[in-house]
């Protein structure tokens, strides 16, 4: 019996027209609303085992001796493995760096690090049997900080450091360094009125995507290994687990299962090698499902930062200069840090026009959680910072904080720090003018809503703990600059096979890339595209795989840019043929087969001026055109490791936002009333689906400024919150409305001048909203998330 | 131990059930019905949600065990639970157990493959499960199998609900995708073509 939930090729139905632009509906809808989609966590197979990891109870400690006997000696349970049992030469991995180890060998650097693993016959006997596994650890002391990781005689979290960033950094417990400099911050602040400083702390998120880590390893016949399961970009996976497993890449042959959401913590791996070896060594197939508790330890965070920020203005509000410096904390691992680093510190001065800037980023090494990719990536943490600092000048001036915003917006032609220049349109003034003149929700409801009034639309909502006593509103404005697309040098390609033919009379289309749908709607998009580029109405998905070409991460709002790109390149060459072809067939029945302009539409052959040549079908007959071809954006460079000069970036992506809370300021309860939202997009292929991204990460904004937090002991180092009891996400009572305003402003570099849109929204919800309670309470609320001790001072 | 109990209206037997499994283990590893979904196993996400005589519970936080005996109502048999409420009780709303799919019906979804198509009209789905996919509620869709479950009830239940009636209905959903805009949509779309048809 072969795998249950292996996915099958989506097929998109003859009625919609459906080309981009237009709101068509998800080909995995159906799917998903009636339980049938197969996530990675659905996978069955007959006679399969399910495995366990058991993690380290400590942050930091060496393995002074682990005692497998009584675990394997369990009923039910085929193996148990530990660093002895790696087959190969290579036994870590990584995304840039290969420092994690599959299994801790003689140290553990973090709370939760993977130590052994059991494949049983039952996940519970699996659990139990892990239970019984006996590891004696002599704890070390721990590295929490900047101060811990950099003092004297500090434990170096990773000894004899080989990598490409130990030769420019400071400390090797700094995992990259990236400085830079511009103009003459010490000269221009001679030039400023006023002088504004502040000290931040963002707090360690978690991207709480649903969907646990989980998946399913077969053992094939020919020593190799069928891996189903849930990522952002396979073939990264692939490159990382199979030198560990000691095979070949083609021997890995892995297909992507159902994602239940990413937001960056499926750009690691987790279960993947684990589960692997497991199916390796027991010769079944062995399924991994993480429970929430396991899965806050089976992947990286968002990096918490400390951010110093200094920025002086002239008093008539433009701004001299910026200094800054960020403290990322990476964790015990390197994972994505040293790309955090690269976007912290090139978009360090946010969407505005500063000259004279000198910035400086860095990501520790610690015995913290490793952190890596959320959603925003580092641009996240510096939006909440310099935002604050925008509020603080406009105050000192007292000026508008719109304003002055305005005032010293960026649009094209800006150069950035990095001494880029902004090529495509940059409307920051416009989308703050447009946020702000949206029409604003009604003040204090409750009282013209007399004895009718809604507790529930108060802070404290159900828990009836105001009826209007004490509660302010507040308004709050923010602004943000995201990068779109991998940056620095790196080469950002992608691959799209399609295939077109004729089956049952009609035109065809088969779109075949290794992109990962997350829940963002590329498998739509690409629909779209070939609808548009190909005029036909069927077309089919096939599932994402690594038969085909690498399509990158579905990571840096990259994805409809790149994939969706290489998806119109393939077609267009696949347009070519076709159109050769009936050349060659067809073209001595009308001369405007060799002198027109030719075009594919409706399941036709027409020309630019309308005139239908033939049917798509007649010129294809029983033959099928079937392109793979790799595409790229421009190239970028990698920024100097002294200045910071290079065009490192490929496009980037604005959104503005207005907060309005309601604080209920003597318990300290906020209440989001209302989250506007402008956003250019370039061009929005589908109108729904793009809507749909910026209202979810306007709300994963709106998470980590009112409640979201892993609470790391600053003692142990050990995770307190690792569950949805304790580590709280917004319920559909904790969230505003979130009107949102689109602008189209097409980049002329891109394809169908779209742009990434998946992350900016995240950037300017968080300040935006502590901009409001600022504005609400006159705090000064220097951390995010902000708690109720912070707004009552209890 | 052996369970036995009604799922969708069918009976369904499983056998070298270990006590501490919850229903949501049992529906999902033993019964072929992963639908509902594994996203907390904590009873906080409410990604689980099925009817257990009528009422919408978190089933990672029943013990099989406890069902025996008893109906289960799941995502995969929504659209016939709904259809059969619909024929049964045209224009109301029907809360208890009785309101579970016949054999059927239960036998006609398994049967069918879905179309593939993202037509608006399929007729196959419930009235909740299409405004999910109309107002574009549906993202990674790993919260969707227990908001469907919840959504319906509340209609169910409250056939015209406030915003706030929907957002109290549904406060034990959680999602991490659509900030729950189009999930609100989808339930009012709901409810307005409820309406136009009474």
């Amino acid at each position: 019996m072969g795998v249950t939930g292996s996915p099958t090729n989506i097929n998109q139905g003859t009625r919609t027209k459906g080309g981009i632009g237009e709101s068509t509906l998800r080909p995995d809808g159906i799917l998903k609303v009636t339980g049938e989609f197969a996530y990675s966590s659905d996978m069955w197979h007959e006679d399969m085992l399910w495995g366990h990891t058991l993690r380290s109870t400590v942050a930091h400690a060496e393995i002074v001796s682990i005692d497998v006997s009584e675990a394997l000696a369990t009923s039910g349970v085929y193996a148990v493995l530990t660093y002895d049992d790696l087959p190969a030469e290579m036994k870590n991995y990584g995304l840039e760096i290969q420092d994690t180890p599959v299994l801790a060998h003689g140290r553990v650097r973090h709370h939760g690090e993977p130590v052994a693993l059991v494949a049983a016959d039952h996940p519970e006997t699996a659990r139990r049997a892990a239970a019984k596994i006996r590891i004696d650890y002599r704890e070390l002391p721990v590295v929490t900080d900047e101060a811990s990781a950099t003092a004297p005689g500090a434990p170096l979290i990773h000894e004899g450091r080989d990598d490409h960033h130990i030769g420019h950094v400071p400390h090797p417990n700094i995992v990259h360094r990236q400085p830079i400099v511009r103009g003459d911050a010490a000269a221009a602040e001679a030039r400023a009125d006023v002088i504004v400083k502040g000290d931040y702390y963002f707090g360690m998120q978690d991207q709480a995507f649903l969907g646990p880590e989980s998946g399913l390893a077969v053992p094939a016949e020919d020593g190799g290994v069928d891996l189903y399961v849930a990522t952002q970009w396979l073939h990264s996976d692939l490159r990382q687990i199979a030198p560990v497993l000691g095979l070949p890449e083609d021997k890995v042959r892995m297909t992507l299962s159902g994602v239940g959401g990413a937001f960056g913590g499926r750009e690691d791996l987790s279960m993947q090698i684990h589960a692997c070896l497991l199916a390796l060594r027991t010769g079944k197939p062995v399924k991994i499902v993480y429970n929430r508790f396991e899965s806050f330890f089976g992947h990286v965070h968002r990096h918490p930062a400390r951010l110093h920020y200094e920025h002086g203005a002239t008093r008539d509000g433009k701004l001299t200069h910026m200094k800054c410096r960020i403290v990322l904390d990476g964790g015990a691992y390197a994972s994505a840090s040293p790309a955090v680093v690269g976007n912290a510190s090139s978009l360090a001065v946010g969407p505005y026009v500063i000259e004279d800037v000198d910035i400086e980023a860095i990501a520790l090494y610690t015995n913290n959680p490793p952190c890596g990719a959320m959603r925003g990536f580092g641009a996240v943490q510096a939006c909440f910072a310099y935002e604050a600092q925008m509020d603080k000048l406009a105050a000192r001036l007292d000026m508008d904080p719109v304003e002055f915003r305005q005032l010293n917006a960026m649009e094209q032609g800006t150069l950035l720090p990095t001494g880029q220049q902004v090529d495509s349109p940059a409307p920051v003034a416009e989308l703050l003018r447009r946020v702000k003149a949206m029409p604003m929700p009604p003040e204090r409801q409750w009282e013209s809503a007399g004895e009718h009034a809604d507790v529930r639309a108060l802070p404290g909502g159900l828990s009836n703990t105001t009826h209007g006593e004490g509660v302010v509103r507040g308004v709050g404005y923010a602004v943000g600059l995201k990068n779109v697309g991998f940056s620095e040098g790196f080469d950002d390609y992608s691959t799209a096979r399609v295939r077109m033919e004729v089956i049952g009379g009609e035109p065809v289309a088969t779109v075949h890339t290794a992109m990962a749908e997350v829940g963002q709607g590329g498998v739509t998009v690409h629909a779209q595209i070939a609808r548009t580029e190909l005029g036909v109405s069927q077309v089919t998905i096939h599932p994402a795989d690594t038969q085909v070409g690498s399509a990158g991460s579905t990571s840096a709002s990259r994805q409809t840019y790149v994939t969706g790109g290489a998806v119109k390149n393939s077609c267009e060459a696949v347009r070519e043929q076709v159109l050769e072809m009936g050349r060659r067939k067809l073209g001595t029945h009308h001369p405007a087969w060799a002198t027109a302009e030719l075009l594919l539409e409706g399941g036709k052959v027409v020309t630019d001026g309308g005139e239908v040549l033939a049917d798509i079908a007649d010129v294809l007959e029983d033959e099928a055109v079937d392109i793979e071809l790799e595409w790229r954006h421009r190239p970028t460079e990698a920024f100097d490791l002294r200045t910071g000069q290079g065009n490192g970036h490929v496009q980037y992506s604005f959104a503005a936002h207005r907060a309005v809370v309601e604080v209920d300021t003597e318990l300290g309860l906020v209440k989001v009333i209302e989250l506007a939202c402008a956003q250019d997009v370039g061009k929005a292929l589908n109108p729904l689906s793009v809507v749909g991204q910026i209202q979810g990460g306007t709300i994963q904004g709106m998470g980590i400024a009112v409640m979201e937090e892993i609470i790391v002991d600053p003692v142990t180092a050990k995770v307190r919150n690792p569950s949805f009891t304790d580590y709280l996400l917004p319920t559909i009572l904790d969230t505003p409305t979130i009107p949102v305003d689109v602008l189209e402003l097409a980049d002329d570099h891109a394809p169908y001048g779209l742009r990434g849109i998946g992350e900016a929204p995240t950037l300017s919800s968080t300040p935006a909203v502590l901009a409001a309670i600022r504005n609400a309470t006159g705090l000064e609320l220097d951390r995010t998330p902000v708690r109720p001790e912070h707004l009552t001072g209890v | 131990m052996r369970v036995n109990f009604t799922v969708n209206g069918r009976r369904h037997e499983a056998d070298d059930v270990w006590e501490g499994e919850s229903l949501l283990y049992v529906l999902r590893e033993r019964m072929g019905l992963p639908g509902s979904k594994n996203a907390c196993e904590q009873g906080e996400c409410g990604s689980c949600t099925v009817r257990l005589d009528g009422v919408p519970v978190c089933s990672c936080l029943v013990a099989a065990g406890q069902v025996e005996g008893r109906d289960v109502v799941t995502v995969e048999g929504l659209a016939d639970f709904a259809a059969h409420r619909a024929e049964a009780h045209p224009g109301t709303g029907c809360a208890s157990g009785a309101c579970g799919t016949s054999l059927d019906r239960a036998k006609r979804w398994k049967a069918e493959p879905a179309a593939g198509d993202e037509t608006r009209d399929t007729g196959e789905l419930s009235p909740i499960q299409q405004a999910f996919i109309d107002a574009g509620a549906v993202q990674c869709g790993f919260c969707t199998p227990g908001l469907l479950v919840a959504a319906d009830e509340l209609l169910e239940r409250t056939p015209q609900p406030s915003d706030a009636d929907i957002r109290e209905a549904l406060s034990g959903n959680l999602c991490r995708c659509t900030g729950y805009e189009k999930i609100l949509d989808a339930v009012r779309l709901a409810a307005a073509r409820a309406e136009e048809t009474v």
